[in-house]
């Protein structure tokens, strides 16, 4: 169907509408302006009106251009070719390359059937001690970093992709600021992980609606190289900026909202991005980073509230460290008793030791009297933020665990640390003691 | 009667209006014709000669003009033997046999049978002749462990029927005939051993409700002593992101004292009904001897499934347990998260244009919620034995906050809340059910005097320690200091419950009425303590023995070892039974 329609009817924020015929739901037009083209899809049809939201934007559009139905739904060319390309959220290289129009796929496809899942099994080896010891990531998990804005959460994505032994690396970027994207770029161009990177990129200058389209195009990626048994991590940054471009589409086409503007169907279109993290019996897997910004640290604010409800943990960056409150990975147990005797005790240990800790540091900077105990433990928490929290270190799992028990054994007793007294005889330092 | 058809005039989201010619009525299923493939719809509203229907797959594809043909039926569910150990996605198309045919991802418009077919060992209870009116037995077939009961359709009309033929002992398709049923005016009616039911009306074939008053034992201890559920009751657990409401109700399916489980993952992460899906087949029931997955039933629309079937998942999961109900069966129904279910109406509401209530929700959320809640209960069947539906739903609050619209809504309908604490669960305090905050109406297993002073310290040491963090420890005078460690032991020997280690994950009830009993001891002694000091050490040393007896299992020598520690402990520091305490246990 190849008909030009040149009368459109309304222009709403990014969303146009015409009088069409034939035209399916979420099909894509290509509408010309004299600013020149842009691709559209279609978001609801009622009788003869159809509405399309303009990825490139609807601004300067006027009611005279063209707008002619493509017949088929958003898709992007799956091939090897993809590697080492940077593209737009239209699919659109933003690199010099040239445009692949091959082997095109869907995107936004079915989600996978729940009896067709695995229990996830392998750990991914990070060298932050807080993600590998105390919050490990597994293959096909889905976990956003939960962040107030001005942390250096991109570093840390950055830093994780680099080191992960994972085949492919799809990094999506959302609202990114320019120099961010310079600086992936550089980061994985500099480590030589470049050739094996796809980029899906809107930044923060790029028109909203390319910014809805960057999660589906990286996921329906991942998917395809997932299922030819390739082990992809998706990152994806800033999911809130993803989150507000759907709140600006659906104020614009008017529907009500649920909580400080957002859709009512944001938990569904969050969960239905993050469910796509999968690990395939017999084929490759799919592991979800992202990054969620909380607007004015509030971790009750909406986008990261839903968040949280649909993933399995989250990583909280505060103060330039991964806390050990508010933490967590949900699938940790999955595979922490698997990785060395101790590392379950020791995470667990050494997590109540710190909270008490944070109580003796209370008790202190309110003026109470420190007992011998309390001084112990003051010496405990300052040795594990220099020694393990602090974003610097980078060290692998066993080298990690073992400078716990140092940490251990430099502040306390064996008695007074609550680890089994089995473990503490094999793991306790010898010169300590 | 031939059926109606339509035509597609828009398309909104999950939401399809259609002009229509016949007649269509509210809640009566359509299929949307797009090529080779039908798409599953709802009618949700009717005005004039359009109807809004909700689809329960996704929309992309469909055109103004697509043919729709509506089936004059509404949305129901198959009855029958061989629904045990079925995992259904929300509309009860068996996802396992979908995988078989589809492969890694679900497909739309694919629609399987959900009874297999399979053939049953039936055994007639009714002779030719006998009376019967809909929900009487015909016959029975054993299904796993249970005597499934085939029964005259409750669709049937509420009349005496007549058993015009019975087929004799012997084993039957499920499809084919068992009996033939003849109306008072001679009409006849054929009946096999499947039927449909609509899940979106309750299941009534009962002579009365019945107050519930028999506890379900959970084996968690914080639930079974402090804040029960009972068998026809319902409850409800909301709390933040991560507290732990999956992990509680995933213990409760394995654990609790019930014949039949069903799970409604609704709304949800997959990867935890694949646990689930992978354990229970290895589990053995000590009750039974046979594997956790004879008893159960799932009911799986995950998040990214569509969110249409996400609201029918609740109905089709409560549908099958009234049908177990009605064959003298104890039902558990746990659903995960209500507040998905609550969500996906608000999607369908926001659609529809509904005038929007509290946080956009529609304005008959409270009436809906009160409604599915009430189809919990015990009731007495026509042969005079009990069955009964018990729901547990979790509520998952936006930012956490009990005061919005789901869970106050259902705070109002169930008969206990389990309100989990962001603060226990940070603190790793599990479950992370809030002891204070939390209620129940129903009675519990233990002595309710006892537990009632167990409560009383629980407040009394949270008053101090709010105190202590004005004061100090050293401006609280021993006393109170006694009292805020006695309520910690509490916390910390009895209402926290490991529930990854492989003894005091599950805590059977005659275990539980034991070391209630011996803490309640500790809790109502005098005790010789010279200061705060020794106060701490004493209750330390308790506390430790405490959770190495709740680690041990009852057949280890150790058991009683532990058991006589404790006793001897509190022994030495005994000084006399604090009033209450001592009239409590009828001493001096
Ligand atoms: N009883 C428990 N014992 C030990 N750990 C627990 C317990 N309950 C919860 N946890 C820990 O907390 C994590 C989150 O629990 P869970 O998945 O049940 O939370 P939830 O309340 O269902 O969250 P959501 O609303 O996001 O689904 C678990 O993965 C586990 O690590
Ligand atoms: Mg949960």
């Amino acid at each position: 169907m190849q008909k030009v329609y040149t009368k459109i009817e309304s222009i709403a924020g990014n969303v146009i509408s015409v009088k069409a015929e034939g035209v399916r739901n979420s099909d894509l037009a290509i509408v010309t302006s004299s600013h020149g083209e842009s691709l559209a899809n279609v978001i609801k049809l009622e009788g003869e009106t159809v509405s399309l939201q303009v990825f490139a934007g609807a601004r300067g559009i006027s009611t005279g251009d063209h707008v002619r139905f493509l017949g088929y739904p958003m898709r992007i060319s799956y091939s090897e070719d993809l590697l080492g390309r940077i593209f737009n959220g239209s699919g659109i290289p933003r690199d010099n390359g040239p445009e692949l129009t091959e082997n095109l796929i869907e995107i936004g496809g079915p989600a996978v059937n729940p009896a067709k899942r695995i229990i996830p099994r392998n750990m991914i080896r990070t060298g932050i001690p807080m993600i590998d010891v105390f919050n490990t990531l597994v293959e096909s998990q889905k976990l956003p970093i939960f962040s107030v804005s001005g942390e250096p959460y991109n570093e840390v994505l950055a830093r994780i992709a680099m080191q992960a032994e994972v085949d492919l690396i799809i990094l999506g970027g959302m609202g990114l600021k320019y120099d961010d994207y310079l600086y992936f770029k550089e980061t994985l161009e500099k480590s030589g992980a470049m050739s094996r990177t796809i980029f899906f990129v809107h930044t923060a200058s790029d028109p909203t609606v390319e910014c809805l389209l960057v999660p589906d195009i990286s996921l329906a990626v991942a998917e395809k190289f997932a299922l030819d048994g390739k082990k992809v991590l998706v990152l994806l940054t800033d999911m809130t900026n993803f989150a507000d471009a759907m709140k600006e589409i659906a104020i614009t086409m008017e529907q009500v909202p649920s909580n400080r503007g957002y859709p009512g169907d944001l938990y569904s279109s969050l969960a239905a991005r993050y469910e796509k993290a999968v690990d395939f019996e017999g084929a490759g897997s799919l592991t979800i980073l992202a990054v969620t910004t909380m607007p004015g640290d509030d971790v009750t604010h909406p986008v990261p509230d839903n968040t949280g409800y649909i993933t399995e943990g989250q990583y909280y960056l505060k103060n330039s460290r991964i806390e050990p409150f508010g933490s967590l990975s949900r699938l940790k147990q999955q595979v922490n008793k698997d990785t060395r005797d101790d590392h379950r005790a020791l995470m667990d240990g050494m997590i109540k030791l710190y909270a008490s800790y944070k109580e003796s540091q209370e008790k202190k900077s309110m003026g109470f009297q420190m007992s011998e105990w309390d001084d112990k433990l003051l010496q405990y928490g300052d040795l594990f933020e220099t020694k393990l929290m602090d974003l610097s270190v980078n060290i692998p799992l066993e080298e990690a665990l073992d400078l716990g028990w140092e940490i251990l054994a430099e502040c306390f007793e064996p008695k007074e640390t609550g680890i089994r007294s089995e473990l503490v005889l094999k793991h306790w330092p010898k010169s300590a003691s | 009667m031939a059926r109606n058809s339509g035509r597609v005039t828009g398309v909104n989201g999950n939401m399809v209006t259609v002009q229509f010619d016949g007649d269509v009525s509210q809640n009566e299923v359509g299929y949307i014709l797009l090529g080779e493939q039908r798409l599953k719809s709802e009618v949700i509203r009717i005005s004039g000669k359009i109807a809004s229907l909700q689809v329960f797959e996704m929309t992309a594809g469909i055109s103004v003009g697509e043919k729709v043909e509506f089936t004059g039926l509404m949305l129901s569910v198959e009855l029958g033997p061989g629904l045990l150990t079925q995992i259904y996605d929300g509309l009860q198309n068996p996802l396992p046999e979908l995988a078989q045919q589809c492969g890694f991802f679900l497909q739309r418009g694919v629609y399987l049978q959900p009874i297999p077919d399979k053939s049953w060992d039936f055994t007639p209870v009714a002779k030719v002749g006998d009376t019967l009116f809909p929900a009487q037995t015909i016959g029975t077939v054993p299904e796993g462990i249970f005597t499934h009961r085939i029964m005259v359709p409750f669709d049937f009309a509420n009349v005496a029927w007549t058993v015009d033929s019975i087929r004799p002992a012997g084993t039957y398709g499920v499809r084919e005939e068992i009996a033939v049923l003849k109306d008072p005016k001679g009409n006849k009616k054929s009946v096999s051993m499947v039927f449909t039911w609509p899940i979106k009306r309750p299941i009534t074939n009962y002579v009365e409700r019945l107050r519930p008053t028999e506890p379900l034992v959970t084996q968690v201890r914080i639930i079974d002593t402090f804040l029960p559920v009972a068998k026809g009751g319902t409850y409800c657990i909301p709390g933040p992101f991560g507290a732990g409401k999956t992990v509680l109700q995933h213990m409760t399916s394995r654990n609790a004292d019930i014949d039949i489980v069903i799970i409604a993952a609704c709304g949800e992460r997959a990867g935890e009904v694949v646990e689930t899906l992978k354990e229970f087949p290895e589990l053995i029931d000590p009750r039974t001897g046979k594997t956790l997955m004879e008893r159960t039933i799932i009911i799986c629309n995950t998040s990214s499934m569509p969110v249409a079937a996400r609201e029918a998942s609740v109905y089709t999961a409560v549908t099958i347990a009234e049908y177990y109900r009605q064959m003298g069966l104890h039902i558990l129904l746990l659903a995960d998260s209500t507040s998905r279910w609550a969500q996906a109406m608000r999607e369908m509401s926001g659609r529809l244009e509904e005038i929007p209530g509290e946080e956009a929700f529609p304005a008959y959320l409270e009436s809906v919620i009160a409604s599915f809640y009430e189809r919990a209960g015990i009731v007495k069947l026509s042969d005079g034995s009990k069955g009964s539906v018990t729901i547990g739903g979790t509520v998952s609050p936006a930012g956490g906050n009990f005061e919005e619209p789901v869970t106050q809504a259902t705070l109002k309908v169930v008969g206990a809340f389990h309100g989990l604490s962001r603060e226990r669960s940070d603190a790793r305090k599990y479950p992370a059910v809030h002891p204070l905050e939390s209620w129940s109406k129903y009675a519990s297993v233990i002595d309710a005097g006892k537990v009632a002073y167990a409560r009383n310290i629980l407040f009394g040491g949270n008053e101090v320690s709010q105190m202590m963090k004005v004061v100090g420890e050293e401006g609280t005078s021993l006393d109170d200091y006694v009292v805020y460690l006695k309520s910690e032991l509490i916390d910390s020997v009895y209402l926290q419950q490991n529930s990854f280690d492989p003894v005091d994950f599950a805590a059977p009830i005659e275990r539980q009425e034991l070391v209630f009993d011996v803490l309640f001891k500790v809790l109502g002694s005098v005790l010789q303590l010279e200061d705060k000091k020794a106060a701490r050490a004493f209750i330390n040393e308790i506390r430790q023995k405490f959770i190495d007896w709740n680690n041990t299992a009852r057949d280890d020598e150790r058991f009683e070892m532990y058991l006589r520690e404790i006793e001897e402990l509190v022994a030495q520091r005994f000084v006399g039974y604090e009033r209450r305490a001592a009239k409590i246990l009828q001493v001096k």
